[in-house]
Order: C-alpha cells, then sequence, then structure tokens
C-alpha cells in the first residue's frame, strides 16, 4: 500500500484540523503516513508553545465552542495509534532557531524538503 | 472473553473512532465491545473501519435517545 504525504503550512485551526484528521485515520486503518510541518503549522511542534491555533472562519469558532477534539491531540493519536510520523521542516528549525531537542516529543526528527518530496515522489501529497 | 463498553457520546469524528482504537489495542482477540455515539458520521465510519482492517463488526442501533450502539469483536 502506497503511503499517504501531508504537507502542513497553515496556523488556522480547520486546516491543522483537517490535516491531523486525515493524517490520523489514514494511519490507523493500515496507510503510512508522513507529515511535514513548516510556515505557519510549525510552531506548534515546539515544546512549551500553545496547542490553541485562530479560527480561520466561522466553522473554526463552532469547532472551538463545541466538543471536537483538538488537532494537537488528534496528532498525538496519529503517532501513537496509527505509527504516523512527523518531521519538523529543518528550514523552519533554522529560521525560528529551535534544535531538535526543543521540538515536542510527537516530532520524530528534522526533515529537509528535499528528502520529504523524493520520499513521496510518485505518492499522493496533501497540502494544507 | 470480556465485554467493554466506551462511552464516547458527545465527541465529534474522529474521536470516537479514536477511543474505539486506543480501547481495542488493549483487548484481547475474541473480547467485545460496544461503542456509544452521539455522532452519526462515526456510526458510518466506525463499521467502514472494522471492516478495512479485519475486525468483526456485531450490530449497529440507535436508541431512542439517538445514541448509537456499535458492537464489535477483536477478531485478530
Amino acid at each position: 500500500m502506497s503511503g499517504m504525504y501531508i504537507i502542513c503550512l497553515s496556523g488556522a485551526r480547520e486546516k491543522l484540523q483537517f490535516a491531523a484528521m486525515a493524517a490520523s485515520v489514514a494511519a490507523v486503518s493500515g496507510t503510512e503516513v508522513d507529515v511535514f510541518v513548516s510556515m505557519n503549522a510549525f510552531p506548534y511542534f515546539i515544546k512549551g508553545h500553545r496547542k490553541e491555533a485562530p479560527n480561520e472562519g466561522a466553522m473554526g469558532k463552532i469547532m472551538a465552542e463545541r466538543n471536537v477534539p483538538p488537532f494537537y491531540h488528534i496528532f498525538e493519536q496519529a503517532v501513537e495509534l496509527g505509527d504516523a510520523r512527523i518531521w519538523a521542516c529543518s528550514m523552519a528549525m533554522d529560521v525560528m532557531g529551535v534544535k531538535e531537542n526543543g521540538m515536542e516529543d510527537i516530532v520524530a526528527g528534522p526533515m529537509g524538503l528535499t528528502k520529504f518530496l523524493s520520499d513521496a515522489e510518485g505518492a499522493q501529497i496533501l497540502t494544507f | 472473553m470480556s465485554e467493554r463498553v466506551v462511552d464516547a457520546r458527545g465527541s465529534f469524528c474522529p474521536g470516537p473512532l479514536m477511543e474505539l482504537i486506543s480501547n481495542m489495542k488493549m483487548m484481547s482477540v475474541g473480547d467485545t465491545l460496544e461503542l456509544l455515539s452521539t455522532d452519526a458520521g462515526s456510526a458510518a465510519d466506525v463499521p467502514e473501519w472494522i471492516k478495512k482492517v479485519g475486525h468483526e463488526m456485531l450490530d449497529t442501533e440507535q436508541d431512542g435517545e439517538g445514541t448509537w450502539h456499535i458492537r464489535v469483536r477483536k477478531a485478530k
């Protein structure tokens, strides 16, 4: 079975939420999942950074008010229950001045875009 | 053989599915689980997941209060 490759760039609740949902559901259903986090999605994976993301629109606001599982918790489940791997963009780490031990434990490690795209060659890439 | 009940009422997709999976990981083959969910999407999705990964669907029904009772057996 071919894997699923997810690129997370947006820091908005809705996009992080859906990326986490896609990652977790695919991962627990037997698909190998690799998630690459960069740009405004990146800081949520830094140790100690807040895990609440701002709403982009009305749906995010409603989700925040209801009992929708938080996106970060869903990413944790993707890793714990489905063996998904979350990779921190090495460029973002350099720009933000963060070392590998400064990333949350659910992050598998640093990853360059070149290697990620090379691994994903021929497979489906979802970008949020 | 044991039977456990997982109450995921009030949780939205994919919460009920994830609660089911984390509980199934702790169960033995042959054990059954009843998932309670108020999320209609999960009532459709959970049987789909059970089928895909090869566990056994026992039954699904919605009670008078709108709660779905999804009963499954761990098959592997």
